[in-house]
């Protein structure tokens, strides 16, 4: 149960932001700009990045709802995505990508623990500043998002056509829409 | 020496918001509503909140220049916000903004380490809902600025005097109208 009441039938970060509205609009828009807005990442790329931090944090919503949204970005790719999450070095993704994903897991464990050598890693793979920058602003946003989720003990479901559909919805329209149905019941 | 080029001038994580505007704008917005805008939590008693959090998190900047925001709104208090890092429970502050810190302390360890009996704590101590909501985001959101100053290996003087002038400022205008300092006009 909740720690708080917040709106029955909406799960994980949704209820939080039906809870709060005038905390999601920031929250939804950071998401935006960061996952789904013009970059020269891919939105499956980034979204990969956001579905390892979530697993590294373990958040069972936000791994699954953002590991679906990558599947959906990366032809369906289930397989792929749970491969980054469990072992990214030995996965099939690009040299450059696996020195972003090294950097995001040094924010998750803490901001310090970013080293230069990394950072000169990912550079010499051809990332860009902007995409330094990105990827230590998602480590960190996710750092933000599963905490409140899991903080406030958010219903979960273990529906994977729930997931589906929501990382449908997160890869076509992106963060500032709604992902869920609101049902009445 | 920060990881990526950032703008020269702008320490901590002001630099990276101008590096950035578009993502400036939210994180913005969102600090603006979780610690200046009306509430029934003051500005100081959130402002502890963040500074505790981005203490426990050892970032220099946010400990500092919200440490000085929460003093400018506590009387210029200084020796309470240094109490309230180090030992909260011994701290002259209410029983209920202690309750929150444990929340806030828990969150900032991760969100399931948050635990019912905290919480109950809170609530028999005169906490609402959304006191208690506003304080899992305010550490969460802090778990999130501290690790975007620290991460990008921002510039962090060391002159407290800095922080106590920008911090009484930003207590008397708030976030969002002191970033169009280093923000362009429009995003």
């Amino acid at each position: 149960m909740p720690h708080i009441a917040l709106p029955e039938g909406l799960p994980g970060i949704t209820s939080g932001f039906a809870f709060r509205p005038e905390t999601a609009k920031p929250m939804r828009e950071l998401a935006h700009v960061l996952l789904h807005g013009p970059s020269t990442l891919t939105g499956g790329e980034r979204e990969l990045i956001a579905t390892y931090v979530s697993s590294q944090n373990d958040c069972y919503f936000c791994q699954t709802s953002h590991g679906a949204a990558a599947a959906a970005h990366l032809g369906k790719d289930t397989g792929l995505v749970d491969k980054v999450k469990r072992d990214f070095l030995r996965s099939p993704v690009s040299d450059k990508l696996k020195a972003l994903l090294v950097i995001a897991g040094q924010v998750q464990k803490g901001g310090k623990h970013v080293t230069a050598e990394s950072v000169e890693t990912a550079r010499q793979q051809g990332a860009t500043d902007l995409e330094i920058h990105d990827t230590v602003l998602i480590a960190a946003a996710f750092c933000m998002y599963n905490r409140y989720v899991d903080g406030l003990a958010t219903w979960q479901p273990q529906d994977p056509a729930m997931y589906s559909s929501m990382g449908e919805h997160l890869a076509t329209h992106g963060y500032i829409t709604p992902s869920i149905e609101v049902v009445p019941t | 020496m920060a990881h990526i080029q950032l703008p020269d001038g702008l320490p901590g994580i002001r630099g990276a918001m101008a590096f950035r505007p578009e993502t400036a704008k939210p994180l913005n917005e969102l600090v603006e509503i979780l610690l200046h805008a009306p509430n029934s939590l003051t500005p100081g008693e959130r402002e502890l909140i963040a500074t505790y959090v981005s203490s426990e998190n050892d970032c220099y900047y946010c400990q500092t220049i919200h440490g000085a925001i929460a003093a400018a709104s506590l009387n210029d208090d200084e020796s309470l916000v240094k109490k309230v890092k180090h030992d909260f429970q011994n701290a002259d502050i209410t029983p209920k903004l202690k309750a929150l810190l444990v929340i806030a302390g828990q969150v900032q360890k991760g969100g399931k380490h948050v635990t019912g009996e905290a919480v109950a704590k809170a609530r028999a101590l005169g906490a609402t809902d959304l006191e208690i909501h506003d304080t899992v985001l305010i550490a969460a959101a802090f778990c999130m600025y501290n690790r975007y100053v620290d991460g990008l290996g921002t510039t962090q003087p060391r002159d407290e005097a800095v922080y106590r002038e920008r911090g009484k400022r930003v207590a008397r205008e708030g976030y969002v109208t002191i970033s169009k300092e280093y923000l362009p006009a429009t995003v």
